[in-house]
Parts: C-alpha cells; sequence; structure tokens
C-alpha cells in the first residue's frame, strides 16, 4: 500500500479483528488492531468515532468504546441493526474490516479536571462514555466525584456488565443503573435513567455532565440537570447522525449550522441548545 | 496580479482564435451549447457551437429558448447545468477492493486519471461565486476533496459577464453580478453595436494574459469601456426578482417553526431539482457495489439531496422525515446556517432553483413570506 493510501481519509485501511465480545442479544463489541502506517500508532480521544467498513457492503460510523492507552485494541460497541452491523456481526476472530479514522471531537476529559463529572447514558449512549471513565481512572486523583447514571431497556440490554459490577464495587465512583422494565429477578432501579437524579447530590459549580444516550432521553436528562442547577455550559452531549463521510464534505450529518462529524459529536450544549428541541433540524 | 492591467477589446471574430489558444495550452474547452432544445454545458470545439444569435425566457417552472434579433454569443443566462459537474463529479468511484484471504486490499481511485485542464468559457459572474462557495466547502479546512482540489488548480476561467438578466435572476441581491470582479482569469463583456461587436476583456491572472498575448487585440478606449459598463448596468436594473439579505441569517433561526414552513411542504414535492440545478449544493452519498464473486467491491460517490427520504435516516429513526423539515433544511442551510459554517450565503441569486422547480416555489418568496410574518 502506498503512503497516499493513509493521507485520505476517505480510504479505509485493513484492521484485523482481535476479538468478538457479544454484549447482549443484538450489541456486540469489535476489537480490533488498526494497522500502524508509518510507524504512527493509531490514536484516539474518548468521544471520538471511526468508520468501519464491512467488505462490499458499505460503511457505519461507530464510537471507539476502548482505553485511549490501549493502542492495539480499539474497541467498537456495535447495535446489530442495518445491512452494515448485520455484516459486520458475522464477523470473527481474524477477519479484517476497512477503518477510517478517529474522526469528530471528543469529550473535554482533560479540560475539566479537578470537577466532578456526573456520566449519564442511555442504551448504547454508554460506549462512548467508557474512553472517559478509563482516562479518568488512569488519573483519578485530579477529578473530583464521578458519577454513572446508566439506562437501558432491560436488566439484559445492559451493556458492559462485568465493568459495571467492578466499578460499582469502587469507593470513588458512584455507580446507578435503572432499567425501564423487568421482572421480579431484578433488584435494581426500575424507571428512567433521570430517576436516579433524586439518589445522588450534584455540587452545581463543580460539575460536568456528560450525556449519551436517544435525544428524548438527552433532552430530560438535560432538563433535570437544569433544575438542579448545573449551568448549561456545564453540560455535554454527543449526537448522532447519518455520515457518509466522517469529515465534513458529504452534508448528510448537518444539525443546523453543525456538521456533527467535525464539529461534534461532543457538543458543549450551549453550542446546540438554539436547535436542540426543535423537531427534524 | 500585483499592478492593474488595461481592459482589453478583443473582436468577435478573434473569439474563435480564443478558443484554440486555449486548446493549444492543454486545455478541454467547455461552454455553453445548445442541445435539446435547451442550454447546457458541453465540450467546445469552436466558437461556432456557441448558441449564437439565442436567448432564454425564464420564470418560475418555465425555460424556453427564443431567437435572438441579433447575433450575440452570449445573449442568455444560465440553463440547467452549473460548471460543478466538471469540478465536483456528479458520480465517482473513490477505491477498488480485492478480496484477498481473510483480509482486503483497498486501492484508492487516483485522482489523476480523472482530472481534465477543464477551461470554462461563459461563466457567469453569479456562477463564479458559485464556484468561489464550494471552494471553500471544499477545499478550505481541516480536510479537503483531493479530486476537487486538483481539478481546480488545473482550471482556466473565462467569465462573461451579463448584459441582460434571466427572468428568475436576482444576482444584484446576493452581490454576484451582474459583473465579476476578481477569481477570473480573463473576464469579458460582450457588446453589440451597430456593427460593432466586440468583447471588453480584463484580465485577471497570469494565465489569462498568456493567453490574450497570443490573440489579436486593442486597448479598450473609454467609450467602449462605457458602453460595456452601461449595457451590464442595465443588466442589473433588469433582475426579475430580488431577496431581501438583512438579518437573513438571525430570521431564519428565529423562524424555524413559523407556520409558512408547513404551507411550502404543501406545494413541494422533494423532487430534488432545486438540489440538482443549484451550483452550490454539495451533499453527496456513497454507494457499495460487488460483482458476482463477492470478491471484488467498489465505492462510488455520487450527488445526494437533502430532499431525499433517507437523507438524515439512521437504522433505528429518521431525523428529517417529513417534507416540511426537508424544505427547511435545504433553505436554511443555503441562507442562513451556510453563512455559520462558511462564512458566505450559499445562494448566488442565479435563479436555476426558481426555473426548475416543477411546481414554481420560488425562494424569493418563500424568504419573503417568512419575513413577512418574521416574529
Amino acid at each position: 500500500m502506498n503512503s497516499e493510501v493513509c493521507i485520505d481519509p476517505m480510504i479505509p485501511l485493513p484492521a484485523r479483528i482481535q476479538r468478538v465480545v457479544w454484549e447482549t442479544d443484538d450489541t456486540f463489541t469489535l476489537l480490533v488492531e488498526p494497522k500502524s502506517e508509518n510507524g504512527k500508532r493509531f490514536q484516539f480521544s474518548p468521544g471520538q468515532f471511526n468508520m468501519l467498513y464491512a467488505f462490499g457492503i458499505g460503511e457505519s460510523a461507530i464510537s471507539i468504546s476502548s482505553d485511549p492507552l490501549k493502542q492495539n485494541a480499539i474497541a467498537h460497541t456495535i447495535h446489530r441493526l442495518g445491512f452494515v452491523t448485520s455484516e459486520l456481526s458475522r464477523l470473527r476472530r481474524g477477519n479484517f474490516i476497512g477503518l477510517r479514522g478517529p474522526f469528530g471531537n471528543g469529550w473535554p476529559v482533560d479540560r475539566v479536571k479537578g470537577m466532578d463529572i456526573c456520566i449519564v447514558a442511555g442504551g448504547i449512549g454508554i460506549a462512548p462514555l467508557r474512553p472517559v471513565l478509563y482516562s479518568i481512572f488512569h488519573n483519578r486523583k485530579e477529578y473530583g466525584r464521578i458519577f454513572l447514571l446508566y439506562g437501558a431497556r432491560t436488566p439484559l440490554d445492559l451493556l458492559y456488565r462485568v465493568e459495571l459490577e467492578q466499578w460499582s464495587k469502587l469507593s470513588d465512583i458512584n455507580v446507578l443503573v435503572t432499567v425501564d422494565h423487568s421482572d421480579s429477578s431484578w433488584k435494581g432501579h426500575i424507571g428512567v435513567v433521570t430517576n436516579l437524579f433524586s439518589y445522588i447530590t450534584l455540587n452545581t459549580l463543580h460539575t460536568i455532565a456528560m450525556v449519551c444516550g436517544p435525544e428524548i432521553m438527552m433532552k430530560f436528562t438535560i432538563r433535570e440537570l437544569q433544575q438542579r442547577g448545573i449551568p448549561l455550559e456545564q453540560i455535554y452531549l454527543s449526537l448522532e447522525r447519518n455520515m457518509k463521510c466522517g469529515i465534513g464534505l458529504c452534508g448528510h450529518c448537518q444539525f443546523g449550522p453543525k456538521f456533527v462529524c467535525k464539529d461534534g459529536p461532543v457538543f458543549a450544549y450551549t453550542q446546540v441548545s438554539h436547535f436542540f428541541e426543535k423537531r427534524e433540524i | 496580479m500585483t499592478s492593474r492591467q488595461p481592459t482589453l477589446k478583443l473582436k468577435s471574430q478573434q473569439l474563435n482564435t480564443l478558443i484554440n489558444v486555449i486548446k493549444q495550452r492543454g486545455y478541454t474547452p467547455v461552454g455553453p451549447v445548445v442541445r435539446e432544445g435547451s442550454l447546457i454545458y458541453d465540450r467546445l470545439n469552436s466558437a461556432d457551437e456557441l448558441p449564437r444569435g439565442w436567448t432564454d425566457e425564464q420564470d418560475a417552472a418555465t425555460f424556453r429558448l427564443k431567437r435572438r434579433s441579433d447575433n450575440a454569443y452570449f445573449g442568455y443566462n444560465v440553463g440547467q447545468h452549473s460548471w460543478k459537474q466538471f469540478l465536483f463529479l456528479p458520480k465517482v468511484k473513490l477505491f477498488t477492493s480485492i478480496k484477498k484471504g481473510k483480509t482486503f486490499e483497498v486501492i484508492p481511485n487516483s485522482p489523476h486519471e480523472i482530472v481534465q485542464n477543464y477551461a470554462f468559457i461563459g461563466v457567469r459572474p453569479c456562477d463564479l461565486q458559485a464556484i468561489k462557495v464550494q471552494d471553500l466547502v471544499f477545499n478550505n479546512g481541516q480536510f479537503t476533496d483531493p479530486l476537487y482540489k486538483t481539478i481546480r488548480k488545473k482550471n482556466f476561467i473565462a467569465v462573461v459577464n451579463c448584459t441582460q438578466a434571466g427572468g428568475t435572476c436576482f444576482c444584484v441581491s446576493m452581490s454576484s453580478g451582474p459583473r465579476a470582479y476578481r477569481g477570473f482569469d480573463l473576464a469579458m463583456t460582450e457588446v453589440l453595436s451597430g456593427d460593432d461587436h466586440f468583447f471588453t476583456v480584463e484580465v485577471g491572472s497570469k494565465s489569462g494574459a498568456e493567453v490574450m498575448s497570443e490573440i489579436p487585440h486593442d486597448i479598450a478606449d473609454q467609450t467602449q469601456i462605457e458602453t460595456a459598463d452601461k449595457l451590464v448596468e442595465r443588466a442589473a436594473r433588469q433582475m426579475g426578482r430580488s431577496m431581501d439579505v438583512k438579518d437573513i441569517k438571525e430570521i431564519l433561526y428565529a423562524n424555524l417553526e413559523n407556520k409558512s414552513w408547513d404551507d411550502v411542504a404543501n406545494r413541494c414535492l422533494t423532487c430534488a431539482n432545486c438540489v440538482m440545478v443549484c451550483p452550490t449544493c454539495f451533499c453527496s452519498t456513497v454507494e457499495d457495489i460487488t460483482d458476482v464473486t463477492g470478491e471484488h467491491a467498489e465505492r462510488w460517490r455520487r450527488w445526494d439531496s437533502c430532499f431525499t427520504m433517507d437523507f438524515a435516516k439512521v437504522f433505528g429513526g429518521n431525523f428529517r422525515p417529513s417534507s416540511k423539515g426537508r424544505y427547511r433544511q435545504w433553505m436554511t442551510h443555503k441562507l442562513a446556517t451556510w453563512i455559520d459554517q462558511f462564512g458566505t450565503s450559499g445562494c448566488v441569486g442565479c435563479g436555476r432553483c426558481i426555473t426548475w422547480c416543477p411546481v414554481r416555489i420560488d425562494i424569493t418568496e418563500e424568504m419573503r413570506t417568512i419575513r413577512s410574518g418574521a416574529r
């Protein structure tokens, strides 16, 4: 492969699948080894995404969900929904996918040192937030209190269950999990993720909120945070849109004046608040 | 150019020499030609192929070619084509991918195999502005489109200033015409007065000066320059339409829920004609194909439109399912969010979207409606 290949951001590079982890019935994590070109290792910031190419089928924009310090196994947690993600779900260890990235802006992990961090995730929205938690744990002393509020549809839809278990045992993070509905075998919280705010007390001026999930969930989370006195400029969210290029040229991901792929996917809420509650922007 | 070049005068008989010189310098000349009753841009072999003696009659949902009473070479405005088709190719292969056991090889399509050295002959000032707008989209920022960049680098632009306005033109409102001031190699103004038929020519680049040095020409005198200027001023006064751009971004941002969007959505067919004819619309999609063996795959990029049903669709939902949402996206992007994205309006006032809309939707009228009912 010539050097032009890695310069053109529209050209995917083959990446070997190291491991496939099925998180739930329909959601799996692909751990891939990106090729290091010219000795340049694949590096990313929490919140960035890759375009994953299923040979001959197409591409899907997938958040990176692994530890930024682990550069040899880049994790992508994928909900099997469309043609591309279905094809990706059929791949096994040793198969190859195409990879372009990383693209977009990440969470302001470095800029919010010293603050309390409140992470609010809905469904697969926890995937782009997991690298934030890893980063915080690498420098745990540099942050204040850490909250993880996570909601899924049912207990069977919870992602990263092993880690959730481990994190809940730690004293320096407050993990609260809820599900929309469940049978009596579930002993945890039931209800929407915003209900979990009643179990915590936020230090309003010293808390940064990072939110990712369905837009309706983010909308109500922002309202809840606002009611609890968190200034809007301390709220960050990650948006999802249709993306074909990942580099701000195809036009598909426009959200008002923003290109979600290159201006986001992570935005300070104040950057998008004017459009956020309008339908079909 | 550091020093201001004098305005030159080119006799109309020398127009063909201009095309020949451009060809000799390795360019492929492209310009307006009449095909199947319409005006399009295509390869030009000689000045005889220009739509000499033709003019266009344009109105909302109306385009008709008519004979002129004179022999003007450029006595019409713009057809459904724009120069974008030569710079931002409607369909282009991005790469070929070949299966190799468990992995595959990706072979990028080299831009150098596709690129032509185009010389655009007869670029209207609004369309020159459209090219500058697309330069900001594709060739200015963190990521650029290598193909666009390569084609533009080898591009020669001969503008023809407008001496008459089309029925749907509003370039004066958008400050993009009827005269071009910069960003061209040559800018010509066609003058027919009595038996005299000539072009005044402004040289805008080194390539432009080199081309002119190979063609017999004069220095234009003051009367000739003034005659040309008056014709361009006449075109400015003839504008069939206008758009008030004062605070346009703020007004549109404040009126995303204006009820007039429902009204235009009831008329709009979401056919995407406006996008296809717009010289600045830049959205694209990609298509992946494989051969029957499944071993050989390709990815193609092609023009797309925010009016298509699946434009904002993700698996699990569609962010813009209604025609109201999609028309509003197109118009607010063109006139408002574009300004935040690229520091310029996405509209150049060429009027194509009005002429080619099958149901006579007129962006100038829609904007007026929003403005008059603005909250």
